[in-house]
C-alpha cells in the first residue's frame, strides 16, 4: 500500500505497462529487435499520455517502473536497435487495460497478452498463444513441450528435488498429443542445473524461468 | 480478514501489530521490512525536493509550477503547517505529473497525500525521518484493511476510493506519530473516510493533473484535521468498518461516467474537452507545455 517506487503519472497505465514489457523481454530472453504492441481498450484510449507507451518499450527494454529512463525510452530503443510499431487490437473480453506483444529477437521470439489491473498489479492471460493465469509476483517457470503422459509428474519431481515450492500451475495445449504449455508459479526459482536437467528432456521445445517481478 | 477493528483494538502502537502480521505473512525480518519503508520514506522526501524546486511542466502542460509557486509565496494566512503540507503534497503529485519518480500511496494519483501530511507534520515540528518508519507501517495497513472491503481505483470505486484511502491512511499515521491511541489513529482514518464519501474521479482529459494535484494538497490538510479531533479524543460516530462499507457502496452507485473515464465533470467541461481535443494530436514522448486553452 506505500509503494511501488515508480515513475509516473499512473499505477495502472505506467507502473503496470512497464511490467507487462519486462513479462516479454523475460521470456524473449535475448536483445530484442522488433516489437508490434497491440493497445485493446482503456490503454488504446487514455495511453497516450499517460506514458502507456513509453513503460511498455522500457519494459521491452528491461527498465524497472522506477528507472529514471523510463521516459526516454523511445530513444533508448533506438540506441539498442529495437524496432517498435504500436497499433490498436480488439481482444474481446478482457481487462480494459489489456496489451498484446509480439517480440522478436535474432533467434527467439515471444507473444504475451497481459493486463494491467490497477496499482500496478498484472496479469499474463497468454503466453505463445497458450492459455495461462499468474500475475509475476512469484517466480514463474515456463515450459513448452510436446504433449505425453507423465510430464507434469517429471517436472513437479524435479521441483521437489530442487527445493522449488509450487504456489499455482497452469496448463493449456494446443490438441491431444500436440504442443502444451505448463506455467508454474513458484516461492523459490528453480536452480540453474535443475533448469538445464529439465530443458535437456526430448519434446521439451522452450523454457523460461521468469524473475519475480512486484515488489509490492 | 483484517479490518480497522482489529487495527482499533490491536495493542498500543498499532503499527506494531500491523508489523507483526506482516512478517507473519511474508517471512521476512521486521529489521527488513522497516529498512524497506525508510527507503521509500528516502524516496518520498527525494520527491518532494525536487517536486519544490521544479516549475516544469508537465505531460500536458496543465500543472508543473504550483507547489513551487506556493513554497515561493508569502505565508499570507501565516499558517506555515498547512502550507507546508499542501506543498509538500502538490510537489509529489507534479513530479507524478511530469513523469517523475514518486512512491504510489495507495495509488500514483494519490500519491502526494501521506508524504504531504506525514512529513509536512514531521518538518514542521522538527521530527526526524527514523520516527516516520513506524507510522508508515500503520498507513499501510489502514490501507489494507480498506482494500480488503473496497476497490482502490478510480475507475471502480471514484476518487473517494483513492484519495479517501489516502487520507485515511495519512490521517492514522499522523495521529501515532503525535502518540494517539490505536483507537485515536483508526477514529483519524475513520473521519478522514467519512468526509470524503462521494467525491468522483472526473480527471480533464483522462490525465493524473486536474483536478488531481491540487486535490492532493487539500486531502493533505483533511488527513491532518482528522487526526487534530481524533487526537483530541473526537471520534467517527459510525464505527470505522461500517464507514468503510458506506463507501464501497457509494462507489457502486457510482455511475461509470464519473469513475475516471472523462466523460463527465470536470473532464467535460468546455476547457476540459478543449484539452482532450489538443492532446489527441501528440505523440507519446512529446513534451509539455504546449496546450492553447480556448479564450475565456
Amino acid at each position: 500500500m506505500i509503494g511501488p517506487v515508480m515513475i509516473g503519472p499512473s499505477s495502472s497505465h505506467t507502473a503496470g505497462a512497464c511490467r507487462l514489457g519486462l513479462v516479454a523481454h523475460h521470456l524473449l530472453g535475448e536483445a530484442p529487435r522488433t516489437a508490434r504492441i497491440g493497445l485493446h481498450a482503456s490503454f488504446a484510449k487514455t495511453g497516450r499520455g499517460h506514458g502507456t507507451h513509453l513503460a511498455l518499450v522500457a519494459g521491452l527494454l528491461g527498465f524497472l517502473p522506477d528507472d529514471p529512463r523510463l521516459p526516454g525510452a523511445f530513444a533508448e530503443a533506438e540506441k539498442a536497435g529495437l524496432k517498435v510499431e504500436f497499433h490498436d487490437v480488439d481482444l474481446g473480453d478482457v481487462h480494459p487495460n489489456t496489451a498484446q506483444i509480439d517480440l522478436k529477437g535474432d533467434t527467439q521470439s515471444v507473444m504475451v497478452i497481459g493486463s494491467s489491473t490497477g496499482g500496478g498489479i498484472i496479469r499474463v492471460g497468454s503466453v505463445q498463444g497458450f492459455k495461462v493465469d499468474f500475475d509475476a509476483s512469484q517466480p514463474t517457470l515456463l515450459l513448452r513441450y510436446v504433449d505425453t503422459i507423465g510430464v507434469i509428474a517429471r517436472v513437479a519431481t524435479t521441483l521437489a528435488a530442487d527445493g522449488a515450492n509450487i504456489a499455482a500451475l497452469t496448463c493449456a495445449r494446443e490438441k491431444r498429443g500436440g504442443d502444451a504449455l505448463l506455467a508454474i508459479e513458484l516461492d523459490q526459482p528453480l536452480s540453474e542445473p535443475a533448469l538445464n536437467f529439465v530443458r535437456a528432456w526430448a519434446g521439451m521445445a522452450w523454457t523460461r524461468m521468469l524473475p519475480k517481478l512486484m515488489d509490492g | 480478514m483484517l479490518t480497522l477493528t482489529d487495527l482499533m483494538n490491536a495493542p498500543a502502537p498499532a503499527s506494531g501489530w500491523v508489523l507483526a502480521q506482516d512478517c507473519e505473512e511474508t517471512g521476512l525480518d521486521p529489521a527488513d521490512i522497516r529498512a524497506e519503508m525508510a527507503r521509500r520514506i528516502g524516496e518520498m522526501r527525494d520527491s518532494i525536493e525536487r517536486g519544490l524546486s521544479s516549475d516544469a511542466k508537465s505531460i500536458t502542460g496543465m500543472v508543473g509550477w504550483n507547489a513551487k509557486g506556493l513554497w515561493d509565496a508569502p505565508d499570507a494566512l501565516n499558517a506555515p503547517l498547512i502550507r507546508r503540507v499542501q506543498a509538500y503534497a502538490m510537489a509529489v503529485n507534479e513530479e507524478n505529473a511530469r513523469m517523475g519518480r514518486i512512491v504510489a500511496a495507495p495509488t500514483a494519483g494519490s500519491a502526494g497525500t501521506i508524504p504531504g501530511a506525514l512529513l509536512g507534520v514531521a518538518d514542521h515540528l522538527g521530527i526526524p525521518d527514523e520516527r516516520l518508519v513506524d507510522p508508515m507501517i500503520l498507513a499501510a495497513g489502514v490501507g489494507k484493511a480498506i482494500s480488503k472491503r473496497m476497490f482502490i481505483s478510480g475507475a471502480a470505486g471514484g476518487c473517494q476510493a483513492e484519495i479517501g484511502s489516502s487520507a485515511a491512511m495519512a490521517a492514522a499515521a499522523v495521529t501515532e506519530l503525535l502518540g494517539g491511541s490505536p483507537r485515536a489513529c483508526i477514529h483519524a482514518a475513520s473521519l478522514a473516510l467519512m468526509n470524503t464519501i462521494g467525491l468522483v474521479c472526473d480527471p480533464v482529459g483522462g490525465y493524473v493533473e486536474v483536478p488531481c494535484v491540487s486535490r492532493n494538497a487539500f486531502f493533505a490538510v483533511h488527513a491532518v484535521s482528522a487526526a487534530q479531533l481524533a487526537l483530541a479524543q473526537l471520534e467517527s460516530f459510525i464505527p470505522p468498518d461500517e464507514v468503510v462499507g458506506a463507501m464501497a457502496q457509494v462507489g457502486r452507485m457510482m455511475p461509470a461516467q464519473l469513475r475516471e473515464t472523462a466523460e463527465g465533470g470536470l473532464a467535460q467541461t468546455p476547457t476540459g474537452l478543449a484539452v482532450t481535443a489538443c492532446m489527441e494530436g501528440r505523440q507519446p514522448d512529446e513534451g509539455g507545455g504546449m496546450i492553447e486553452l480556448p479564450m475565456a
